[in-house]
């Protein structure tokens, strides 16, 4: 197998043609690297948007409502559709199998809150106590809104960590202070942080049955938030989500009188769904990653096999000289190819091993929207060595086959 | 004394365009082990042709042809590799060296071909290269020779790997005369060893260093004669 001579022949080639052979491994090794990178690309793509996801939770169904657009039972468009408490219980109780976390919002507009004689301009939201389970937040300090407090009515508060960082001193403990809201003391109860960030951490949370009361919302909700029950799989929660999301939507246009083609009167975000396409739309990319480097990959193996034919036309004579003396075209086909390949291994794997340093060394400090982390697997590592040596093999069989097809003589003129 | 060479009837034509180039037309000779025999003729008379034939690089189209008693007919690449590698040596007129190989690499191309493994090939290049004078100069690459001393490296080469028969086109032809008389005293050396030689070239003085002359014409033998061999030795200093 290792045959020193074959190898001092392929270093003599190399050290005759220094220029033509880093050349030609340097479109190999582009194309791994472009090929590296991309894939690294594209996985940092998918940790992005694993990562925007898990903000919040990441089966979360959101509904609001608007104006209807169509005429529908008599009913002129133009009217505000309003969501009720009674439409927040029903859907409870409907989807009681389904639902895992549910919470009805009431925002409070234009509220004056203050600390102390310092005002806050921070927006206020009634929730139910299941909502931090819905948009994920975890606390810091405290607790957050409960059961009790919810069916109390209690005037207690949670307030976010920048609240806290902007109003409170840096040792003081927030917690068991009160805040003035609408002329209210509220207690605060609970410090929560965001994954989203500051921009997340701009509300303060009461219980809706408080907001309902003191601000006189009667019964009117602006939101419906859930979440649902965890699936055996990533395509049933979807499914799962799907099927609760037209269910509710079915249930909402009934009992609000809307069309059921009107577009904009009731309203869903689901997350699962735009998770679905966010995931389709990063594997489409990936796909194309693939592809494009894949094409560059190829472009190198042209390269290499138009060197190749380009060094098989120069020893032309020395192949024949080899057929005299007795090489079999067997051969003659194994040493270009096995030039080739050697080429081929050695520039990809140096294009390999500087793309895979790249992505190891300046990947964690790339934070960019939607990509995170990229990074190259050991299983993707290992396919792109395979690619290498089959692309290198490819690359040196069609010269080496028409290296093996000149005939002797002619092969021996050659000049 | 076995045949080591018989051919019978030998034709063989060149396409060439429209027109059939009949260039060998019924060659009929036989050598014997240990001759030394010139193949002599003009230009176009057939004997590279013949040569080429004999070492198995072309096909005649008809007629018979023995190499050691073994009729050779319908050789694959392969076979045909293997038998040139066994049978066969080559001294060709321009060498034929590689160039980024030294001396002593170059006579081990045969060698490696039939599997020897590399210290048994470098022992036996070294011996003969010992043998073609040029011990001192095996590291040295082709381009570092003379035109004398590369003839003698591929003389060694064609040796190597004792061949029954060295088939030699015009080995002189590009040799001044003095080192062409020194090529030849190799030569008849060898042969005096026994092996079978047969040499193509249009040069007489180089014709009579052999044992037997063919004259080729119109790729017919116009004669085949044995002569009183003249030994190179004489003229070699």
């Amino acid at each position: 197998m290792f045959d020193i001579e074959r190898w001092q022949e392929i270093f003599d080639t190399i050290r005759k043609n220094k220029l033509r052979t880093f050349l030609t491994g340097l479109s190999v090794a582009s194309g791994i690297f472009i090929l590296v990178i991309l894939l690294g690309f594209g996985q940092g793509l998918q940790n992005g948007v694993a990562n925007e996801f898990a903000e919040d939770a990441s089966n979360r169904i959101w509904v609001w409502t608007q104006t209807t657009t169509k005429e529908y039972k008599g009913l002129n468009p133009g009217r505000p559709i309003q969501l009720r408490n009674e439409n927040h219980k029903f859907i409870e109780r409907q989807f009681k199998e389904e639902l895992d976390h549910r919470s009805a919002v009431f925002r409070i507009r234009d509220a004056s809150v203050y600390y102390k004689k310092e005002v806050l301009s921070y927006s206020v939201q009634g929730i139910s106590y299941g909502y931090q389970f819905i948009d994920n937040q975890h606390m810091s300090a405290g607790r957050f809104i409960n059961q009790l407090d919810e069916e109390s009515a209690a005037k207690v508060v949670v307030i976010s960590n920048k609240i806290r960082r902007e109003v409170f001193d840096k040792d003081q403990d927030p917690v068991n202070e009160f805040l003035d809201i609408a002329g209210i003391k509220f207690k605060i109860v609970g410090v929560y942080g965001d994954h989203g960030g500051d921009r997340e951490e701009e509300r303060i949370f009461i219980p809706i049955t408080t907001a309902q009361r003191v601000f006189n919302g009667a019964d009117r909700v602006n939101n419906l938030s859930y979440t649902l029950k965890p699936a055996s799989s990533f395509n049933e929660a979807v499914e799962a989500s799907l099927n609760f999301d037209e269910g509710l939507q079915k249930y909402l246009r009934e009992a609000h009188i809307v069309a059921p083609d009107d577009p904009s009167a009731i309203n869903t975000f689901n997350s699962l769904r735009e998770a679905r396409r966010y995931y389709n739309l990063v594997d489409g990319m990936k796909m194309f990653f693939w592809f494009v480097g894949i094409c560059t990959i190829i472009a190198g193996v042209v390269g290499v096999s138009n060197i190749m034919l380009i060094v098989v036309k120069d020893r032309t004579r020395e192949i024949g000289i080899r057929k005299a003396l007795g090489a079999k075209p067997w051969s003659i086909i194994a040493m270009i190819l096995h030039e080739s390949t050697f080429i081929t291994a050695i520039s990809g794997f140096g294009g390999l091993i500087f793309s895979m340093a790249i992505l190891e060394f300046l990947g964690p400090y790339i934070e960019i929207e939607y990509v995170l982390n990229p990074s190259v697997n050991f299983n993707v590592a290992i396919s792109t060595v395979f690619v290498l040596i089959l692309a290198g093999m490819i690359a040196g069989f069609f010269p080496a086959w028409r290296a093996a097809r000149i005939h002797t003589i002619e092969a021996l003129r050659d000049e | 004394m076995a045949t080591m060479i018989e051919i019978k009837d030998l034709h063989k034509s060149y396409q060439m365009g429209k027109n059939s180039l009949h260039v060998l037309k019924g060659i009929d000779f036989s050598a014997e082990e240990g001759e030394l025999v010139a193949i002599m003729g003009s230009s176009g008379s057939g004997k590279s042709t013949l040569l080429n034939i004999l070492g198995l690089l072309d096909v005649a189209d008809s007629g018979e042809y023995l190499l050691d008693g073994k009729l050779i007919k319908n050789l694959n690449e392969t076979k045909a590799a293997k038998y040139r590698n066994k049978f066969l040596g080559f001294i060709f007129q321009s060498f034929n060296l590689i160039n980024y190989k030294s001396a002593l690499e170059n006579v081990t191309l045969p060698l490696y071909y039939q599997g020897v493994n590399r210290k048994e090939r470098q022992r036996k290049a070294m011996k003969y290269l010992e043998m073609v004078g040029l011990k001192e100069w095996s590291h040295h690459l082709p381009n570092e020779l003379s035109g004398g001393q590369k003839q003698r490296v591929a003389i060694a080469r064609a040796m190597v790997g004792e061949p029954k028969v060295i088939l030699a086109d015009e080995l002189t032809g590009a040799l001044d005369s003095t080192t062409s008389y020194e090529v030849m005293d190799v030569i008849q050396k060898i042969n005096d060893q026994g092996n079978t030689i047969l040499v193509v070239t249009h040069e007489n003085d180089i014709a009579h260093m052999c044992k037997r002359i063919i004259y080729l014409k119109d790729g017919v033998i116009e004669e085949d004669k044995k002569i009183k061999q003249v030994r190179a030795s004489e003229y070699v200093q």
